[in-house]
């Protein structure tokens, strides 16, 4: 590893001087600490409480959902009604629509 | 029926579950010795579906991101090339990103198999070993002059995810049941995944981020990580990086590396 | 490493035969139904969970069955040790059941006859097989090999089936009585899979009962089941569990009751899953006919068939 940038025991020393003040101050938020808090900006997932998979109970029967052979036939786009998936833009305008192919 | 040679009635049984071109297998019956027929189909159902119904339970956001009917179909098509081989279904899946991102049906969301790389890192945390995270007055209590080589042992339930889109933001937005607003998917996101005590937090790294906690979760010294991680990103704050990695609990414990 | 090295609870499992719980009422025990149970605080009945979905290594499951434990007895019920299937059972899930049996210590500990592997795949599905004697000899040698890890004896599930073997010499209750007879494992009776299965291949669901060795019966199952129909448009009943306990598998459960006296029974719900208090109501439904047949059981050794 030739790492263009050293960092110095200063430099390291006041790095973890500033974070260990971060982390004994709860609240409020200084300047500093609330970019910090910003940059980690945290993405909670509560109450995804996961459901047990291995289960005993038998599926649906005798629906076609395991004896099914066509999935898309051409025109995967009418799958995908109800999906999120139109709300999320690329730059070049694409949207993420599911088009056949 | 007498079955071949080294066949057994698992064997036959089994052959036709994961593909419904083969008829049912000529050594079971129904009702007075009747062709199975759909009643083998219940079995092939309750396989295909179970596990379909496994992979969403895995894969939320990207149901949501595809809606229900075009994730079945797709996750029935990776189930049958790719059907578990461990009984405890929180480990199945693994392989699912990648096929995603093989999907000739998915290649105009090319930001998803990330997606569900984070989802897939959401479980493992959820299931790993518990561990208490490092406590900040371990870190204090280091020499200054031995900060450099101070090397950090991750917590079990830490992983990253990096990604070239806006994995995370579409990750958060669709883990929820609150509507989707426009997102712009093209701005590159890293993710750090872990769970501290009870809940699993997912946290949009900032620049150079991923790499400085990658370096230390592979237990590359603290002064190493922090070069590397100003290497890939000039304005990588360092103090702000060390305490967010530790607020969120992705250590243990430290210990100082060999003195160079 | 200073870290305190705590035994290793699967590596000694002590030979142990539980207090038993007697004829309860108990319910799946759902995630979800979590706070709900908790806010009630202790009550009569037991708890089942299916092994495999607390094997991982930690985190919130462990949490919720550690919770649960603490103030009711827990049954344990596997669904993936594929010991009706040919081929040898997975060491490293054998491994894991067994540490799963010693660190929580449940009252109940069953498993199926059925399979669910095949040589790598997992099919996440109870499987059936043809009854011989050649699966017979196979089935005990696993039964045994299951109860010499766990140091204790197992309770084995009849199945629900939707097809039948064409090679198969005995009938299903004379393979289980068999079973019992040669491993010394216990069974778990499931009532609502008798009244399956009867219907899907047409014989006397009081019949099978007649012919079920009761007296190894250490826990009973209730469920609700669908109505389908096959190729032929026969009646075909689905194992569902996604609803209430049907009212002809109630009958049926009076009378088990009355020949067997009371033992622990499970309302089981997989799938549609209620809110608790409906579980709970399906609960005392069958806790009053446990209850009921406490009351009119014969003297001791009476009812041993």
């Amino acid at each position: 590893m030739s790492a263009k940038h050293t960092v110095t025991a200063f430099v390291l020393a006041g790095a973890v001087s500033t974070a260990l003040a971060t982390l004994a101050v709860a609240a409020p938020l200084t300047k500093a600490e609330g970019d910090a808090a910003a940059a980690a900006k945290k993405e909670k997932c509560f109450g995804v409480a996961l459901k047990g998979q291995n289960d005993c109970a038998a599926g649906p029967g005798t629906t076609c959902q395991g004896t099914s052979t066509a999935d898309f036939q051409g025109n995967a786009w009418k799958f995908v009604q109800g999906g999120t998936c139109t709300s999320i833009e690329l730059p070049n305008g694409k949207k993420g629509s599911l088009k056949p192919v | 029926m007498p079955l071949e040679q080294n066949q057994t009635f698992a064997t036959v049984f089994a052959r036709g579950l994961l593909d419904p071109t083969r008829p049912a297998p000529p050594d079971v019956a129904g009702r007075d010795g009747r062709s199975a027929g759909r009643r083998y189909d219940v079995y092939r159902n309750n396989v295909t579906v179970s596990l379909i119904e496994a992979l969403a339970a895995i894969y939320p956001a990207v149901q949501r991101i595809t809606g229900p009917d075009f994730f079945r179909a797709a996750a029935r098509c990776h189930i049958r090339k790719s059907p578990p081989t461990s009984p405890l279904l929180f480990d199945y899946g693994r392989d699912f990103p990648a096929f995603i991102e093989g999907y000739e049906h998915a290649r105009e969301l090319p930001w998803l198999a990330d997606v569900a790389r984070i989802e897939r890192g959401w479980l493992d945390a959820y299931h790993a070993r518990d561990a208490a995270p490092l406590s900040p007055a371990r870190l204090a209590a280091v020499a200054l002059d031995r900060l450099a080589d101070l090397v950090f042992i991750p917590h079990p339930a830490a992983g990253i995810v990096r990604s070239q889109f806006s994995a995370v933001t579409i990750f958060a937005a669709n883990r929820d049941t609150a509507p989707v607003e426009r997102i712009d998917g093209s701005t590159p996101e890293d993710a750090l995944i872990t769970r501290a005590e009870f809940d699993v937090t997912v946290r949009h790294l900032p620049p150079g981020g991923a790499v400085f906690a990658t370096n230390l979760m592979s237990a590359r010294p603290l002064g190493e990580a922090a070069a590397s991680a100003l290497d890939a990103a000039p304005d990588f704050d360092l103090a702000s990086n060390i305490a967010g990695l530790i607020e969120a609990g992705a250590f243990t414990s430290i210990a100082l590396g060999d003195a160079r | 490493m200073a870290t305190a090295t705590k035994t290793n609870a699967s590596t000694a499992v002590p030979l142990r035969f539980p207090a038993p719980i007697g004829g309860v009422a108990g319910t799946s025990f759902k995630p979800e139904h979590l706070s709900a149970i908790l806010e009630a605080g202790r009550q009569r009945g037991f708890f089942e969970v299916h092994a495999e979905n607390y094997m991982g290594a930690g985190g919130p499951p462990h949490r919720a069955l550690e919770a649960i434990r603490r103030d009711h007895p827990l049954s344990l019920h596997g669904v993936c040790m594929s010991i009706g299937g040919p081929q040898p059972l997975d060491k490293v899930h054998l491994a894991r059941f067994r540490g799963l049996v010693a660190r929580y210590q449940p009252a109940l500990v069953s498993e199926h006859l059925a399979w669910s592997t095949h040589e790598t795949s997992f099919f996440n599905d109870l499987l059936p097989l043809p009854y011989t004697e050649a699966t017979l000899r196979c089935v005990c040698d696993h039964i045994d090999q299951v109860q010499e890890a766990i140091r204790r004896p197992i309770l084995l599930e009849n199945p629900s089936t939707y097809v039948a073997f064409r090679d198969s010499t005995m009938s299903e209750t004379d393979f289980i009585r068999g079973v019992a007879q040669r491993t010394g494992c216990r069974l778990l009776l499931d009532v609502n899979n008798v009244f399956v299965s009867a219907a899907n291949h047409g014989f006397s669901a009081l019949d099978y009962l007649a012919d079920f060795p009761l007296s190894h019966v250490a826990e009973i199952h209730l469920a609700g089941h669908a109505e389908q129909a096959d190729d032929g448009g026969a009646l075909l009943l689905i194992d569902s569990h996604d609803g209430p306990v049907a009212d002809a598998v109630w009958t049926l459960f009076e009378i088990v009751i009355e020949r067997r006296g009371p033992v622990p029974t499970l309302i089981e719900w997989d799938s549609k899953i209620p809110d608790w208090a409906v579980l709970q109501a399906e609960a005392a439904a069958a806790q009053a006919i446990l209850d009921r047949g406490a009351s009119s059981a014969l003297p001791a050794g009476r009812h041993a068939a």
